[in-house]
């Protein structure tokens, strides 16, 4: 390893020249980064790498000894899957080094063949090894900014209305994936608590498919409430829904369902001892809007 | 020593769980409890547990404990005030709080108890009585 | 700067419990993960330093940084030189208890993480590990 370290010292700016115009234009991207800059994140990369040969003696880079360079490389990753770079780009960056890199090692060890041999594995091995460690953290950037999109995608798509004073409706609109459901179920119950609301509707007209997670999310939703002194009614339940449920060997007798959400707000409402009356006087009164204003109704 | 206060309100013992319960502290709490019914002929255990951040298996089972005693002394408990957060843990967890009633809030717990007209509710808009 | 990964708390007594509960609560926070998951750590590390204690005759709880790249996680490591648990399998089935009410602890902890382990040797000790991802 350490053969590497000296190697790359004294060849130092030949193998950043070389590297960056074995870049190749198209991973350049001058619109997106500047010549002196990228100049820069070379060289500080290969003074990494220098650092990590000469400290460590594999190249294993989840090593103490490689976390500058790890470090370094998922910043750099980060920043250009911010930008708009494409995960072959951010890639090739480290990946170009190889050719440069081995035409150093040969140069210098043209005479020992084992050592030779040696020294380019170890080179291939480390470079691979970062070249993978920068498409993680590329990736890991990318599904940041997808989550953060989705939750506010998800905030907008699933209120949870009070239809009446301890009545609350969760019309769900849309495929749930397991990851939006966490979410709207978690929402469901604090607003639950906030409003002390004994019933709430979870409506799912709107949603075409459950498939299992989903369902267990339901149920596990619909546990908990219980527990917290609430109850839930599924209403909007699609007979292709149903048949899922019961395919899927999902338990539904402790759960409370209605049609619709109509019957399902009436059923609340009957639960926590309302009934809805039509007034007798008031139909009495009811002279039609061609006989004037209706009058106030005596007490 | 400490100890989370039991205070009685006629026939209705009142708990609130505020501390980050050590199981002694626990027990001592269950031992209370079945000591003031018994001393005070209460029928009726409200414990609120709308401060507490975790319930584990411990804690459950001390609620669950606390239920089943007072039952047999005659008198029901209904827990009110479970955090959303908790509520999903517990089910994650797999406990599932035999016997345990429970209720949103103080007010609920207590219409559980007492029945609607007893007077404990705060109101909403339409329980204002007939005209 | 010092930045510690890393911070063990013994367990010696049912104090040390609560103690663990605020330490994990602590480190939850920092690494900002939601109210849910934060309760999920703290109630699994409840239950399992809880299982240290009374199975394991006390030992220690180590909290550190989980992940790699963009990965943020948080891991607890409970160990102890007790009687160890000669048929992890069952222990791990809801219900299953030596008397003390171990019945929920391991099953439980278990779903409440996104990775889990555990070693065991009768009479040398245990070890159980536990990660839970942002």
């Amino acid at each position: 390893m350490s053969d590497l370290a000296e190697i790359i010292s004294r060849n130092q700016d030949q193998i950043r020249a070389d590297w960056i115009r074995t870049m190749g234009k198209s991973v350049q991207r001058p619109d997106l980064i500047s010549k002196t800059e990228l100049d820069e994140q070379c060289e500080t990369l290969l003074q990494a790498i220098v650092a990590g040969a000469k400290g460590g003696d594999s190249a294993n880079i989840r090593n103490a000894g490689w976390s500058q360079a790890r470090e370094f490389l998922e910043g750099i990753s980060a920043s250009r899957a911010r930008q708009g770079f494409s995960p072959i780009e951010v890639a090739t960056f480290v990946l170009s080094l190889k050719q440069p890199l081995f035409a150093a090692i040969r140069q210098d060890l043209a005479r020992g063949q084992d050592k030779l041999f040696e020294a380019i594995w170890t080179a291939t091995e480390l470079l691979d090894g970062l070249a993978l460690v920068t498409t993680e953290a590329y990736i890991a950037t990318r599904e940041e900014l997808i989550l953060r999109q989705q939750q506010e995608l998800l905030e907008l798509s699933t209120p949870v209305v009070k239809l009446w004073d301890g009545v609350l409706a969760l019309p769900i609109i849309g495929t749930l994936d397991s990851a939006r459901t966490q979410v709207v179920m978690e929402n469901l119950l604090q607003t639950v608590v906030s409003t002390n609301s004994r019933f709430a509707i979870i409506d799912i007209t709107g949603v075409p498919t459950v498939d299992t997670l989903v369902a267990q999310h339901l149920l596990k939703t619909i546990t908990a409430a219980r527990l917290m002194g609430a109850e839930c009614i599924v209403s909007g339940v699609r007979p292709q829904i149903a048949q899922t449920i019961v395919h899927l060997g999902i338990n539904l007798e402790d759960v409370m369902t209605r049609a619709n959400l109509a019957d399902a707000f009436a059923l609340a409402l009957q639960m926590s001892g309302r009934t809805v009356v039509r007034k007798a006087s008031l139909a009495a009164e009811s002279k039609g809007i061609l006989a004037g204003p209706m009058n106030k109704q005596e007490s | 020593m400490e100890r989370i206060p039991v205070l009685r309100m006629g026939s209705l013992l009142l708990i609130t769980i505020q501390v980050d319960m050590h199981d002694k502290l626990a027990l001592q709490l269950q031992d209370d409890v079945t000591t003031r019914i018994a001393e005070w002929g209460s029928k009726g255990v409200l414990i609120d547990i709308s401060s507490l951040e975790i319930v584990d298996s411990f804690i459950g089972r001390m609620l669950a404990n606390i239920a089943a005693m007072s039952r047999v002394l005659g008198a029901e408990t209904v827990v009110v005030g479970m955090q959303p957060a908790v509520a999903i843990t517990l089910v994650e967890l797999g406990m599932s709080l035999p016997g345990v009633r429970t209720a949103l809030s103080v007010e609920a717990g207590m219409e559980l108890l007492y029945g609607a007209g007893a007077g404990f509710r705060t109101g909403s808009e339409d329980d204002r009585p007939e005209a | 700067m010092t930045d510690p990964k890393r911070e063990v708390v013994p367990l010696g007594n049912s104090n040390d419990v609560v103690l663990a509960r605020q330490k994990v609560r602590q480190w939850a926070t920092e690494l900002r993960f939601t109210l849910v998951d934060q309760t999920r750590l703290v109630t699994a590390a409840s239950e399992l330093a809880r299982n240290t204690l009374d199975h394991g005759k006390g030992g220690s709880m180590t909290i550190e940084h989980a992940g790699v790249g963009g990965r943020v996680g948080l891991r607890l490591i409970f160990e102890d030189h007790g009687p160890g648990i000669p048929d992890i399998e069952m222990a791990l089935k809801d219900g299953f208890t030596t008397g003390n009410g171990m019945g929920l602890g391991l099953g439980g902890s278990k779903r409440l993480a996104s990775e889990f382990s555990i070693e065991s040797t009768p009479g040398k000790g245990t070890r159980v590990t536990i990660v839970r991802w942002k």
